[in-house]
């Protein structure tokens, strides 16, 4: 007697803003009828921070993880005790988007240190005999866009070896000039990131030019607050010599999971 | 045969027992014939004579003789009949004629054929797909026509890419060990078939798989050969499907990427346009299984519209489809994204109008982050290639490619591009020709149905900003002939003064020439630009590289200039080519200059008189290729011949070349081979006459039966031509033969008897005796005509009972029956030799029927009979029914004497007698009395129509015949109808009242 449990999102790509309502139905099927206690469905916004054991020791990372913020919570009952006919059952279910309490809806980002996640769980309950089932499903909570328009600054830059840091020998460098721009300074993150770079001149043969994305991901706690940078994606925009004084276009789409808009709370601050 | 019969009205007579035939008045009959028959039947039928098949040459007509029409050989105007039944009756020559035309029209559509071949409009890649996966079968056709459809803007002119595909494969080849270098296992991906393994081992490949892909396990194949790298890559090709179709998609993408990665691997220079080739294909692939994957989502309800726009695609459809450009978006090498966002650009008209617009310049903009030149061509030719395939009319971004391709050309030069060169031990000319088949590419795609103006900017564009060979070259190639034609000149000055770097000035003459010989440049520059460029061309020391060279300048001189320029180029060639026999390496360069050459010049006396063609011809020397040039030009005489011919230059030059053919035979040639020799030897012999100079005419015959001597169905044609020449001689003279034509058609004659026992088949022989018997009767050479008659007869018993007809045995019966009533008849004008019995022929002719081994259980010889009856009735005759000029037939010579009269009964009697006996052996069994009926019938009809019914006895025995045919049902009664009413129609006239009597006692049997 098997019995399969999904939730299916009306939008094909769950993306949501506050305020909609988040909808769907549930879907039984079974091969015959079923008795059950109870079917329930909740809806969970979760803030997790987790300390880099760079900034903390390993064993603070690992025990003073910091608590889960709830932004919102909802739970309802579906169906209450009683028994599933056999075949295909679809269940419609509704829940409104709003923040808890005072609380803001922050967007769904996936990080190393802060993770902000909302998801779609629905519980069935069944007699002791059998499994309970259960079935987590995830939507993606997007910020409404923002109404004022943005005027794009772009900004030129130049790398020499003058410019570099972090640099002990400045005369084994090999000399080089490089020129280019970005169209924008902060971007839209539903854009992709645009800019062109040019090689003016490089004494040895360039291998390689690699655009980084990366992220800044702050916590605070108790003990004061952790900053980490880590790599978001690192994608080449230029293979092998390049012709000199070519620009190059300089294009990134975002990866929309793994970044958020730059976001700053009280407890947390996510930039890129 | 015996439902013929009614048709025997029309002629004859009779015979019998009364001692006498029925008296007849040809004349009269005739003309109370003519008015009711003609609409029937157009009463040329005569049982002595086969069925005419008159006119079957659809060629020009080669016999003169051969005009008479089948009403003039009808009973209408009998009068020589002879000379009417030279034409056609002989069905070898019939024969001949029909498959001459035949594969004449062969020919015609053969290489009318070409063209249409060289435009092959599927693409195989299609082709090979799909198969795998079964869901998106119907998908496949509607995408398949829907790419038709979207091709519009390009039409049937634009060169497809799977043309170049097959020539760039088998240009770009190395001998050098290749590698592959992948990042995961990919023939791990062939698991062992679901369901036939256990369940165990299915997890651990599925687990080993994905350690595979997890962990990015390095594999490196190294120390492939070019055709173990071609197969590895097919075998990812369908490594991918198989994926794709197992749903497992990042799978298959992860494939692509590696794949594509592959192509910034130069380590083997010479192969990477080959490389390229085969790895787009992958692409090619795998953008059809998303564009397919996505439709098929987004028909779910109904299919999309061929026109379908954005909105018309639901979210689901929408989402995968985002996904997939996400996912790539984020692939961290430059080259994969590039190429795999090029391959599923299509995907774009899913998610916006605009996608594509958008898309292209900025991949066009990113392949500028390609440092290698050559890897950059190349991924320029690949988004130009998907752009003419999802968006010809945006013309902007392949233009857009263009420059950038001249903006970083100087790279090729550079320190990089050099060392790598050194290293691989690559010269500089063999590494630009790498780059012609991408640039060539990109330039057509930007030429095709471009203004003219844009054209001439590029040109200037290339000449300002690098003056180069290469790009000369390729703009020469992808321009139009028409453009590049109308410059040939400025295009000659740039090619003098460009800088030319490695890449050789021959090449740049070669696309040049190219170009000219599909347009005209301006009349008055055509003969500097010759000069011009064979200057250059004379110079090229390589034979190989001057070959392929002046092959296509040939052209362009065939085109526009007279056979003293031609014949020039070919002795150039010739000089060029003959030090250290170089021309054996260049045999289909050599053919291909004089197929260009033959296209031009059709007047062979002009080609001929080229003295440098036929030495040119002795260049091939190879046997194969030499008979397959002379076959060439034999197709092209005999298609463009159309007068006939004396000239004597052309008839040497022809001799030498069929000469070359005929002596290619020998015991290894097919039938099929040596067939179409032949007939290209008899479109020869035909096209030549020599007017009225018949002697010189018939020593050619004689050289030509000694130079072809192993090919009958020449031999054939000779005797042919020779009996046709002896009637010709006949119709100058009008039949007054003065000695010395009489001497001269005797000569004919002996030509024909001495050639005519060397052929093997032996119908040919006993119908080509015939024939010149009566040519000869006709030309009054009474002894030659007795000598080939006799011969006839006696080479009868020869026949064999079956012979192979098209690879069949065949029963010969048939065709002997034929051809023994097709000698009656001429028996009938043919005097009695003086020394000899009377009748000698026809009863030597009987004689040898009589002895012949008849098939068993067959009425042939009965048949044979029959069929003499009428004969010896129209010999009883007082004036025969037809007779041949200045001859005397044996009415004359007898003079109607009893004597005669009573021989030619004597052997009627004994003709019917022996009918009636094997009539009353057939009484056996069912077949045989059926047979009893027909030849009854047969015999009924004869009488009828020959016999003197008003003799009683006979009267008598055609009652018995007509009541023992129909005695046990088997006559067909709608025949005995109409026979009754005909013998009543006859009853009519006023000497045939008799017959009214007979038709009392001839009673219709209903079937019962």
């Amino acid at each position: 007697m098997s019995v399969t449990l999904d939730i299916k999102l009306k939008r094909a790509n769950k993306v949501y803003h506050e305020g909609e309502t988040v909808a769907g139905v549930i879907t039984l099927s079974c091969k015959e009828a079923m008795q059950h206690h109870g079917i329930s469905l909740s809806m969970e916004g979760i803030v997790n921070l987790q300390l880099s054991s760079k900034s903390v020791g390993v064993f603070e990372a690992f025990y003073n993880s910091v608590k889960p913020i709830q932004l919102i919570s909802h739970n309802i009952e579906v169906a209450k005790a009683g028994k599933i006919p056999g075949g295909k059952t679809e269940i419609p279910f509704e829940f409104p988007l709003n923040a808890k309490g005072n609380k803001v809806l922050y967007e769904t980002y996936h990080g190393v240190f802060v993770n902000i996640q909302y998801s779609l769980r629905c519980d069935l309950k069944r007699s002791l005999l059998a499994k309970d089932l259960s079935r987590n499903c995830e939507f993606i909570v997007h910020c409404q866009p923002q109404k004022a328009k943005v005027v794009p600054a772009p900004v030129n830059f130049t790398i020499t070896p003058d410019t570099l840091q972090n640099i002990r020998e400045r005369s084994l460098l090999p000399k080089f000039l490089i020129r280019g721009h970005l169209d924008a300074t902060s971007c839209v993150i539903s854009q992709p990131l645009t800019g062109e770079v040019v090689v003016e001149k490089s004494e040895v043969p360039i291998k390689s030019i690699e655009l980084q994305l990366v992220r800044v991901e702050t916590c605070g706690c108790a003990e004061g607050y952790a900053r980490d940078a880590t790599e978001i994606q690192n994608i080449q925009i230029a293979e092998g010599d390049v012709c000199h004084g070519l620009p190059i276009p300089i294009y990134m789409v975002f990866p929309r999971l793994f970044t958020c808009p730059t976001l700053e709370t009280t407890n947390f601050k996510v930039g890129q | 045969m015996h439902y013929d019969f009614m048709n025997y009205v029309f002629f004859c007579l009779l015979c019998k027992k009364n001692r006498r035939s029925r008296w007849r008045k040809y004349e009269a009959e005739l003309q109370r014939c003519h008015p009711e028959a003609l609409p029937v039947e157009f009463g040329d039928y005569h049982p002595l004579k086969p069925i005419m098949v008159t006119d079957t040459k659809t060629r020009r007509g080669t016999r003169k003789g051969s005009t008479s029409s089948s009403s003039s050989s009808s009973s209408s105007a009998p009068a020589d009949p002879l000379s009417s039944m030279l034409d056609g009756t002989d069905p070898l020559s019939m024969f001949a004629a029909a498959s001459t035309s035949e594969t004449s029209a062969l020919s015609h559509g053969g290489s009318g054929g070409v063209s249409s071949h060289a435009e092959p409009a599927e693409r195989p890649g299609l082709k090979k797909k799909g198969k795998t996966f079964k869901n998106d079968f119907c998908f496949q056709d509607l995408g398949r026509k829907k790419r038709v459809k979207e091709e519009e803007p390009i039409g049937a002119d634009f060169e497809p890419w799977s043309t170049k595909r097959g020539e760039i494969l088998a240009r770009f080849t190395t001998t050098e060990k290749l590698s592959i270098n992948l990042f995961m296992g990919s023939d791990r991906g062939k698991a062992p078939n679901p369901g036939t393994s256990a369940v165990s081992e299915k997890v651990r490949t599925r687990l080993e798989e994905l350690d595979d892909l997890e962990e990015g396990s390095q594999r490196e194949l190294l120390n492939l050969s070019q055709q173990d790298y071609a197969n590895r890559i097919e075998e990812l090709n369908q490594s991918l499907k198989e994926a794709w179709s197992s749903d497992q998609k990042v799978k298959a993408l992860k494939i692509v990427i590696q794949c594509s990665k592959l192509l910034s691997d130069t380590s083997v220079i010479q192969f990477y346009p080959s490389k390229f080739v085969l790895i787009t294909d992958i692409l090619d692939t795998f953008g059809r299984l998303v564009y397919d994957r996505i439709w098929t989502m987004c028909s779910d309800p109904r299919t999309l519209p061929d026109s379908f726009t954005a909105e018309d695609v639901n979210d689901t459809a929408k989402e995968t489809c985002l996904n997939w450009f996400f996912k790539i978006a984020s692939i961290r090498e430059l080259l994969p994204r590039l190429y795999v966002e090029a391959a599923i650009l299509k995907c774009s008209r899913f998610l916006s109008k605009s996608g594509i617009q958008e898309t292209l310049p900025r991949l066009t903009a990113m392949i500028r982050g390609i440092g290698d030149p050559l890897v950059a061509a190349y991924a320029r030719a690949y988004l130009c290639r998907v752009g003419m395939e999802v968006a010809p009319q945006l013309k902007e971004s392949l233009n857009a490619n263009f420059f950038d391709l001249l903006a970083t050309f100087r790279q090729v030069s550079g320190d990089s591009v050099q060392r790598q060169l050194h290293l691989q031990r690559v010269e500089a000319p063999e590494y630009l020709t790498l780059y012609s088949p991408a640039i060539n590419w990109i330039l057509q795609c930007i030429a095709y149905r471009a203004p003219e103006q844009l054209l001439t900017e590029m040109m200037e564009r290339c000449k300002m900003m690098v003056n180069n060979a290469l790009l000369l070259n390729s703009i020469m190639r992808a321009f139009r002939p028409e453009f590049v034609a109308t410059r040939a000149t400025d295009f000659i000055g740039m090619i003098k003064d460009c800088d030319e770097s490695g890449f050789p000035k021959h090449l740049l003459y070669g696309s040049l020439g190219r170009s000219l010989a599909c347009a005209d440049p301006p009349e008055s520059e055509r003969l500097t630009i010759l000069n011009e460029a064979w200057k250059v061309i004379t110079k090229v020391r390589n034979p190989q590289d001057y070959m392929n060279c002046a092959e296509i300048w040939v052209e362009f001189t065939c085109r526009h200039f007279t056979k003293r320029e031609v014949n020039t180029v070919l002795a150039d060639i010739i000089k060029h080519m003959t030090p250290d026999r170089a021309f054996e390496d260049a045999y289909p360069q050599l053919q291909s200059v004089i197929r260009k050459i033959l296209t031009y010049f059709h007047d062979f006396s002009v080609l001929f008189s080229m003295e440098r063609f036929l030495p040119f011809l002795d260049m091939f020397q190879k046997d194969s290729v030499r008979v397959e040039v002379c076959k060439s030009i034999m197709e092209v005489f005999i298609k463009h011949q159309l007068e006939v011919t004396r000239d004597p230059v052309i008839l040497n030059a022809m001799l030498h070349i069929c000469k070359t053919m005929h002596d290619s035979v020998n015991a290894l040639t097919l039938e099929d081979e040596k067939r179409s020799l032949a007939l290209l030897i008899i479109g020869f012999i035909r096209m030549v006459s020599f007017g009225r100079d018949f002697e010189q005419q018939l020593s050619f015959c004689v050289e030509a039966r000694a130079t072809f001597c192993n090919l009958e169905p020449v031999l054939v044609q000779l005797i042919h031509t020779v009996n046709q020449l002896a009637m010709e001689t006949r119709r100058v003279v009008k039949g007054n033969h003065s000695r010395k034509t009489a001497a001269f058609v005797r000569a004919c004659a002996a030509y024909c008897f001495i050639t005519i026992p060397s052929l093997s088949s032996i119908f040919s022989r006993l119908h080509l005796y015939l024939l010149s018997g009566q040519v000869a009767l006709a030309n009054q050479c009474l002894s030659q005509a007795d000598a080939f008659l006799k011969a006839a007869v006696s080479i009868l018993p020869e026949v064999p009972r079956s012979i192979s007809v098209e690879g069949k045995l065949r029963s010969s019966e048939t065709f002997l029956l034929d051809f023994i009533n097709n000698f009656l008849a001429t028996l009938l004008v043919v005097p009695d030799h003086p020394e000899h019995g009377v009748l000698y022929l026809v009863r030597g002719l009987l004689n040898m029927v009589q002895d012949y081994t008849w098939e068993d259980n067959s009425d042939a010889k009965v048949r044979v009979y029959i069929s003499a009856l009428p004969l010896l009735a129209a010999m009883s005759q007082e004036t025969y029914l037809y007779s041949i000029p200045k001859v005397d037939s044996n009415e004359t010579l007898y003079g109607g004497d009893p004597k005669f009269l009573s021989e030619i009964n004597k052997l009627c009697e004994t003709l019917i007698g022996q009918i009636l006996d094997h009539l009353k052996t057939l009484t056996r069994d069912e077949q045989s009395v059926r047979r009893q009926s027909a030849l009854a019938f047969s015999l009924f009809g004869v009488l009828l129509a020959h016999g003197d019914l008003r003799n009683n006895k006979l009267s008598q025995l055609s009652v018995n015949l007509w009541n023992l045919s129909h005695k046990h049902g088997h006559c067909e009664t709608r025949v005995s109808v109409r026979t009754l009413e005909s013998i009543k129609h006859q009853a009519q006239q006023p000497d045939m009242a008799h017959l009214a009597d007979a038709i009392q006692r001839l009673a219709l049997q209903s079937r019962t």
